[in-house]
């Protein structure tokens, strides 16, 4: 019953923030209700009993991505009103394109036939969540059967970030920098000058 | 629990992978002087990993995903050589052009592991990750010399190019898996040879993953970004994509289809034998009218690929060990020709013209007999290393049946030999307009080295066709 309850409140405010995203004239407003949407999303998630999932998603796309997205919306200066320009000129053809998706869906949904022999084949059995936490079925199998996979993809990720480095990073001339061990050893013969003022005659 | 996997199998590609952390912080926490110091370490640890690769056992490891064969160890010393020969001749020219730093010598070490990886790739994820690593540090190696133009173009156009054909290969990828239930190659070959028929969702997966492989070997019609990156890309990295990075898709083009596809050689022999003519083809007629050499090798090396495929539409051992042979001389004569194009400066700057090489037989008669050697083994004109790839991998097509691919195979090269003859002509028979600037050592030396290896080919023969002849039997 209460599960239920949580359900329809979850699922009831990730559609109207998903609709404010678009719908919203202030782009920083949509990112927040894009946040939204994906804190509910990941309340969804938990009810359907994959914690993994709805951690993950409020670690790495609350976290990361929207702060980001807020980011990009803040910094550049885009005029988002003048790009919406006539954007409900579009409403007939994009109610069109999402009426084929729908009726696609249900086609597959309909027509959606589990392999019964699909679950024997599978390399790695899906354990019990009565037993074991998916956050540990998980781990388990990342870090064993998949550590060569794991491995490769942090190297990937490691030479996307020496990319965006290298082809980005100048240094800058004119730049002042911090540096730490200068600043804290300026003493007070360092930093301040006394000078004495005559009384009533200033500098 | 599963077993710990085996992880001394992978020792070399662990050994580059902990040395280019290594050099990332030589780099990083050195000062702008010990850049040159990550070059030397690189071509130490490349060549190190090619010994290791020479005494390491074979075996598989990580769930069948890790195979180390004959087949990949041959290959992987070619790579390897091919990474240290493309390090040693990137450091002093990038300096010269103001482009050197020291992430160009690690991000061809990642590069490196990506292509040990796709050689070793025993299943379609290790395929994919091993594709990328290799391709991602490409692109970014292709953009290297920032401030200038056309190197950020032609890593733009290879960075879109290359995400397009990544995703048709993990499109076909994904419909292979469909189609039979695994992703090991053991496991899609008996799944395949189990079916009967092919299901026409495992032909399309083949045609999206031949697709996707062979953007990367650069095969007609798949090659259009070939040109326009060897073109804008800084020389030496031209240098190192001609070499390594072909080797390696070649690699992974032969176990893919052998491995995993072999049950169902009907469905893939008609692409390859299509794409085979179509690169010898393409690569013969679209280099006649090229007046900058580094166009003229971009279409050189189409042709080339287009040559080696021929061995893998026969799709025997004879044309896998035919391979082996065409890529080993491949690396030997594109690392001397790079050697002199690197080599070819006047008054302070890159001359890419081909016209510029005329009258080198006066100017520096040993560049010019090198070169010329170098130019007749790509013509593939006998005695010299390009004729005995060819030869073997054209007999291999006869043997197997395909006489039309082995006749236009010969005819297309006949037509190359003229833009090849035409360098030695302008070499040999034009004024001279000038001599080029003294070669750097390390350019000496691998010209000197790769000409000896080309010119003396017939007596290396012997045991190199050895060591290829137990590789490609591992295929069988």
């Amino acid at each position: 019953m209460i599960q239920a309850l949580f359900f329809y409140l979850f699922a009831a405010v990730t559609i109207a923030s998903a609709v404010m995203v678009i719908s919203s004239r202030n782009p920083v407003h949509s990112v927040l209700f894009l946040i939204l949407a994906f804190v509910n999303a990941a309340g969804l998630f938990m009810l359907a009993g994959a914690e993994f999932l709805a951690l993950l998603l409020i670690v790495v796309y609350v976290g990361a991505v929207a702060v980001l997205f807020l980011f990009v919306v803040m910094m550049l200066d885009v005029d988002f009103v003048e790009l919406r320009q006539g954007f409900m000129q579009y409403l007939p053809i994009g109610v069109l394109v999402g009426l084929i998706f729908l009726a696609e869906l249900l086609m597959v949904a309909g027509a959606w036939v589990f392999a019964p022999e699909a679950t024997a084949t599978a390399t790695a059995p899906i354990p019990d969540p009565a037993q074991v936490s998916n956050t540990l079925a998980l781990g388990q199998l990342l870090y064993t059967r998949y550590v060569y996979f794991f491995q490769v993809a942090g190297f990937v990720l490691l030479v996307a970030m020496i990319g965006a480095i290298t082809l980005t990073l100048r240094h800058r001339a004119y730049v002042r920098r911090q540096n730490i061990s200068v600043q804290v050893a300026r003493t007070r013969a360092t930093a301040i000058e006394v000078k004495h003022v005559e009384p009533g005659r200033g500098l | 629990m599963t077993a710990f996997p085996d992880f001394a199998l992978a020792g070399p590609e662990l050994l580059l992978a902990a040395g280019a952390l290594l050099l990332l912080l030589i780099g990083a926490y050195g000062s702008e002087k010990r850049s040159s110091l990550v070059s030397g370490l690189s071509v130490l640890l490349l060549l190190v990993a090619a010994v290791a690769v020479v005494i390491g056992r074979d075996g598989s490891t990580f769930g069948g995903a890790f195979v180390v064969d004959g087949f990949a160890r041959f290959l992987k010393v070619l790579v390897l050589i091919g990474s240290a020969v493309a390090v040693v001749m990137t450091q002093r020219f990038a300096v010269a052009e103001k482009f050197f730093h020291f992430e160009l010598p690690v991000l061809i070490v990642l590069a490196t592991i990506g292509m040990l990886l796709m050689i070793s790739a025993g299943d379609l994820i290790a395929v994919y990750l091993g594709l990328e690593l290799q391709s991602l540090a490409l692109y970014v190696v292709a953009s290297f010399h920032r401030d200038d133009g056309r190197s950020t173009e032609a890593g733009l156009k290879y960075f879109v190019l290359g995400a397009l054909s990544s995703g048709m290969l993990l499109y076909g990828a994904s419909l292979i898996y469909g189609f039979t239930g695994h992703v090991d190659f053991a496991g899609i070959a008996a799944a395949a040879a189990a079916g009967g028929s092919t299901s026409l969702g495992l032909t399309f997966g083949i045609v999206f993953v031949a697709t996707g492989i062979a953007f990367k070997v650069s095969a007609v019609p798949f090659h259009m970004w070939t040109p326009d990156v060897y073109e804008g890309a800084p020389t030496p990295v031209t240098a190192f994509f001609a070499a390594a990075p072909k080797i390696a898709a070649m690699a992974l083009f032969v176990r893919v289809v052998m491995e995993a596809l072999g049950p169902v050689k009907a469905e893939w022999q008609q692409i390859v034998a299509f794409m085979s003519l179509a690169s010898m083809i393409l690569g013969a007629f679209a280099a006649i009218g090229q007046r900058n050499i580094k166009r003229l090798m971009a279409y050189s090396s189409i042709g080339h690929m287009g040559y080696a495929l021929v061995g893998l539409a026969a799709g025997s051992e004879a044309g896998i060990y035919g391979i082996l042979i065409y890529l080993a001389t491949y690396l030997a004569m594109t690392a001397g020709a790079f050697a002199v194009i690197l080599s070819m400066r006047r008054d302070g700057a890159m001359t890419e013209d081909i016209e510029s090489l005329a009258g080198l037989s006066r100017t520096n008669p040993t560049v010019a007999y090198l070169l010329g050697i170098i130019m007749f083994s790509l013509a593939g004109i006998p005695p010299f290393a390009g004729f005995f790839g060819k030869y073997f991998v054209f007999a291999a097509a006869i043997n197997a049946g395909l006489y039309w691919l082995a006749v236009i195979g010969i005819l297309s090269s006949v037509v190359g030999a003229y833009y090849y003859l035409r360098i030695v002509k302008i070499m040999f028979l034009d004024e001279p307009k000038g001599a080029f600037e003294p070669m750097g050592g390390e350019m000496k030396a691998v010209l000197g080295i790769s000409g000896l290896f080309v010119a003396a080919f017939a007596l290396v023969l012997g045991p190199l066709g050895d060591a290829a002849l137990a590789a490609a039997r591992t295929l069988f």
